[in-house]
């Protein structure tokens, strides 16, 4: 890979007309948004977003499981926090700094995150738990993102981190803290380069609710749900592995790569199988077999050949 | 030490019975949620986690009695086997659930999680130890096994302490939830060390009431 490259001309300033008008609704919405602070959903603007290749076979999760069951220990350690002690998070204004090993760090307004090419992608997500939900995400390939920067020889990694807002987010505050803040999330920079790893925006065709990780959150889908680093302040490329909030916490658990795999357990459960969320009652979610990669192998296999996926897991 | 007005004797079996009634209607009510859809998210999860939870907080409820009599000299003895056998009901029902509802009776899979994850052997340890408690909660059985009932049952003890390492290694995290059973289970065993002594010295008391306040002074 060569180490520089003809610099080009900053497409950013030059906004099309489409996306500054979508830049207006999003603005307007992030005033609405104030009123409806307590909610919990925050935002709820509509997102326009071209259809995309990506999609999958598969049953969408209901927008309500979506929306209300998840994790986020900045919002408390149950399921139903996010959605219940998110309401006086505030997405809006945002700004994501991206430095490290770059030609061009840059700090990125929200509005310029919207100005990236977005796009809807249905994906599995499959929760280190053995849960999972297939989920309509709105957003943009991270990569399109590393290209302004202008990534250096020399960067290996890229490193994530989460806001640190101990007034908006309950699970920062008070006497029991479950993990070191910020959260911390990494990547080798060939897996954020690669076309499925998506800095989302929004879901089902909306911004991101607070509890989902509004304004801009990762997406992996062929690794554990908590590779996906939310509410994104900080991204830094670096030459050496990043540090991340689980694996720190638990390293003989929670491995940096986590990749979904069927064949290696979590020491405390299996993860051949997994719970689809979504449906009615006992007998609407369903019990099925976990795939390597979450079933995407056929796109990211390669990028592990060689490597023993026991050890690394 | 003010006394609670006591129950007539006359309501002492009809109040058993309805700490029993109480007591499944947990168990009923998330049934009946979970079946009708009703339950967000994950409703097996959910189902299974309250029950688990119901059984802790009877079994801690079991094991507060006799310090209950013995601090504050409310006897609530009647209640013990009530509460002792809604333990053993919910901790069946949570593995039925588990089962049945989540791993949908796929025996493998059951089996290699029983073999493989302490915390479900932990688990199914402590409701291999209350099957025998649950059967001989009986009087016919207090008075055959006589002496012998109460090493048995001396089996509650480590059977909380599993339930609740049980709850704390079942989760990613252990938080202020799972410290408190762990802690309540630590105080309340811990009681049965001190129980001893301290019934003695309050025995005394009350036999020379006057050395002792003589003594205070």
């Amino acid at each position: 890979m060569p180490s520089y490259r003809l610099p080009r001309i900053v497409s950013s300033e030059i906004t099309p007309e489409a996306i500054f008008l979508n830049r207006r609704t999003f603005l307007g919405a992030a005033a609405g948004g104030a009123l409806l602070a307590g909610s919990g959903t925050g935002l709820a603007a509509t997102l326009s977003a071209s259809k995309s290749k990506y999609t999958v076979d598969e049953d969408m999760t209901p927008e309500a499981d979506v929306t209300s069951y998840n994790n986020f220990y900045e919002f408390g350690t149950g399921k139903g926090d996010p959605a219940a002690n998110s309401g006086s998070f505030k997405p809006t204004p945002w700004t994501v700094k991206v430095d490290g090993l770059v030609g061009k760090p840059k700090e990125f307004g929200l509005e310029e995150l919207l100005a990236f090419p977005i796009e809807e992608r249905v994906y599995r997500m499959r929760c280190v738990e053995a849960w999972s939900m297939v989920i309509p995400w709105t957003g943009f390939q991270l990569s399109a993102l590393l290209d302004k920067v202008e990534p250096l020889g020399s960067a290996k990694y890229v490193s994530f981190e989460t806001v640190v807002r101990p007034s908006e987010m309950p699970g920062q505050s008070g006497f029991f803290q479950p993990l070191p803040w910020p959260y911390r999330e990494g990547l080798r920079l060939d897996e954020a380069r690669h076309p499925l790893t998506l800095l989302s925006v929004g879901v089902y065709g909306k911004t991101l609710p607070s509890q989902n990780g509004a304004p801009v959150r990762l997406v992996t889908p062929w690794k554990y749900g908590f590779k996906g680093i939310k509410s994104i302040v900080r991204i830094s490329l670096t030459e050496t592995q990043p540090p991340s909030t689980w694996n720190l916490s638990a390293p003989n658990e929670y491995g940096f790569f986590a990749n979904v795999n069927p064949a290696v357990d979590h020491p405390r459960w299996s993860q051949a199988t997994e719970n689809r969320i979504g449906g009615g009652g006992f007998f609407g979610s369903n019990r099925r077999d976990t795939l390597p990669f979450n079933g995407y192998a056929d796109e990211v296999a390669s990028l592990y050949a060689g490597m023993d996926l026991r050890a690394n897991y | 030490m003010p006394r609670l007005p006591s129950l007539p004797k006359r309501y002492h079996s009809a109040s058993v019975w309805g700490l029993y009634g109480l007591g499944l209607l947990p168990a009923a009510y998330a049934f009946y949620l979970g079946a009708t859809g009703r339950l967000p998210g994950n409703p097996v999860k959910e189902f299974e986690h309250l029950l688990g939870l119901w059984a802790l907080r009877f079994l801690v409820a079991t094991l507060a009695i006799s310090p209950i009599r013995d601090l504050f000299g409310i006897n609530w003895l009647r209640y013990r086997r009530a509460l002792g056998l809604l333990a053993f009901y919910y901790v069946l029902m949570h593995f039925l659930a588990y089962m049945l509802l989540d791993q949908r009776l796929n025996v493998p899979a059951i089996f290699a999680d029983i073999a493989r994850r302490p915390f479900i052997t932990i688990g199914m340890a402590a409701l291999a130890m209350l099957i025998p408690l649950a059967l001989t909660s009986n009087n016919w059985s207090i008075r055959r096994l006589g002496a012998r009932w109460n090493t048995l049952h001396r089996l509650a003890y480590v059977i909380a302490a599993a339930g609740a390492l049980h709850f704390a290694m079942a989760v990613k995290v252990v938080g202020p939830e799972q410290m408190l059973y762990l802690g309540l289970v630590a105080v309340l065993l811990s009681w049965r060390l001190v129980r001893k002594p301290y019934l003695r010295r309050k025995r005394q008391e009350a036999n020379a009431p006057a050395r002792t306040a003589a003594g205070r002074a």
